[in-house]
């Protein structure tokens, strides 16, 4: 047991110390958010009106609707990216050395996308930091409540990155990753706008934006920030969070990429 | 027991076979030379031995345990140096080693003594705090050396770990694995296609169009086939391989 427990802090070790030394990366996964807040929601508040909607008990303005949906986005932009780097680096580099440690696969594929996933929820204080300063204030307790559903969130979108990246080699590249994967489950889902908007609009996007996973996993940190437990959502992603990273270690075969090359 | 055994262990891409066969044995404390031409299937039988792919005719046993039957005990006695650099470059040399302890489930106390041996070992410690970045090529070699024999496996496998280097370096690198092996009886199996970095002394596996078409002491092949290695080493794989030389 204690050898699974040294690896483990030793991965997520490694994983702090690349982000303390990246910080170039780190600024520039601040900065996307941060222009959707300062920017885009500056603009659009005089263009959308927020009913009362759960869990707020009053009109909210739109930074405050945003803030979960953007909060989210940085998990979803790690995630993708994170995995897209172990399949880039599973015949050579990095991973090579993780995959030469005598524990199982399962749990240094485990390890390592739990390991990124807490690097990715500091990334994620950092900005409800800034928007906290900015004025979007959730209460204090939402933050920390916000905390499991966040990182189950991050575990989710990593475990679907890695099973993505698997399965589909047109996905090896980032563009791939941004148009197929990031833009439909970031616009197709509760994150600018809630449901009931985009039913006025369209009834087929609704139902795409319903059955969508990003949907509820930013409704289980909306919820969860304002101190609100969101049942349907925690189902959701507690269940897709377990059959993705089932699917994503089993997947997870260097030698498939191989025999993908060679046929 | 041997270091090393690899029993009929035959690989394929799809239709493509990248190895057929292949039977051989390595002593423990022996140099083991792999020489093989681009294409001969060293990178697919190195990728075999770290566990990247998984077995799919045979067996491979390292220090007795059979990686297919027993991985966990098979890969703790196996260090590897691989081709291209693993190393962290923006982590400093200790951080490295540390990781490496750490995946090998080394206890913090354990991490501690063997990482100041190994860098000891490698002439290292005064650079255990700077990045790797920092390192020229040959240093780095000796890090990734140092990082391999971490956990003290009892046989390491270097996959054309000179390559990229200077011939001086190439060359005190080739002398240093030596004297490792010579001194702390580990064996080695060094995968080159270089043939001057074979001695005369040396196990030699030579590996064409995936079939061992060869093996046997240096010195030996030569007086066998009655030619220089670098001859005999152009006649095996240039020749149509319908089946194993020798």
């Amino acid at each position: 047991m204690n050898a699974y427990w040294q690896c483990f802090s030793g991965i997520v070790l490694r994983e702090w110390l690349r982000f303390v030394l990246q910080r170039t990366r780190f600024l520039s996964a601040l900065v996307r958010p941060l222009l959707w807040l300062l920017v885009f929601a500056a603009g659009f508040r005089a263009a959308l009106g927020i009913a009362i909607i759960e869990p707020y008990d009053t009109y909210i303005p739109y930074e405050v609707y945003i803030i979960p949906g953007l909060a989210c986005m940085i998990l979803l932009f790690n995630g993708m990216q994170g995995s897209l780097s172990m399949v880039y680096d599973r015949e050579m580099g990095s991973m090579r050395v993780l995959l030469t440690s005598p524990l199982p696969r399962t749990f240094l594929l485990c390890s390592k996308l739990l390991a990124t996933s807490l690097i990715s929820l500091l990334q994620v204080y950092a900005f409800l930091a800034i928007a906290w300063v900015y004025g979007v204030q959730p209460p204090a307790m939402g933050l920390l409540i916000a905390l499991p559903a966040l990182l189950l969130v991050a575990l989710m979108l990593s475990a679907l990155g890695l099973l993505l990246s698997n399965a589909i080699r047109q996905l090896e590249n980032f563009a791939g990753v941004m148009n197929f994967v990031i833009f439909p489950l970031f616009f197709l889902s509760s994150a600018l706008y809630p449901l009931w908007k985009m039913r006025e609009a369209n009834e087929w996007l609704y139902w795409l934006c319903a059955v969508n996973p990003f949907t509820h996993a930013v409704e289980l940190v909306r919820f969860a920030l304002y101190e609100r437990f969101n049942p349907l959502a925690l189902a959701v992603c507690g269940g897709l969070t377990v059959m993705f990273t089932l699917l994503a270690v089993l997947t997870f075969n260097p030698q498939h990429a191989a025999l993908r090359k060679a046929g | 027991m041997n270091a090393l055994e690899v029993s009929d262990l035959s690989f394929a891409y799809g239709p493509r076979e990248a190895l057929r066969h292949l039977n051989f044995s390595l002593e423990p404390g022996r140099f083991a030379a792999l020489l093989g031409p681009n294409g001969a299937g060293k990178s697919t039988l190195i990728a075999l031995l770290t566990r990247l792919y998984d077995l799919q005719h045979g067996d491979i046993r390292v220090g007795g345990n059979s990686l297919r039957q027993a991985p966990r005990p098979a890969l703790k006695q196996l260090g590897v140096v691989f081709q291209q650099s693993t190393l962290d470059l923006d982590l400093s040399v200790e951080q490295n080693l540390r990781y490496h302890a750490a995946l090998h489930g080394l206890s913090r106390r354990q991490t501690g003594i063997r990482v100041d041996a190994e860098l000891t070992r490698q002439a290292l410690t005064e650079r255990r705090h700077e990045r790797v970045r920092e390192l020229n090529g040959g240093h780095r070699r000796r890090v990734e050396i140092a990082r391999a024999l971490l956990h003290e496996p009892r046989l390491l496998l270097l996959d054309e770990a000179s390559a990229g280097l200077d011939p001086a370096s190439r060359l005190a690198l080739n002398q240093h694995i030596r004297n490792l092996c010579r001194e702390h009886h580990i064996s080695v199996l060094w995968a080159t296609h270089l043939l001057d970095e074979v001695q005369a002394g040396d196990d030699l596996l030579i590996l064409h169009l995936g079939r061992l078409v060869a093996s046997g002491q240096a010195s030996e092949l030569s007086l066998e086939y009655g030619a220089d290695l670098g001859s005999v080493f152009t006649r095996l794989t240039t020749l149509a391989t319908t089946g194993v030389a020798r």
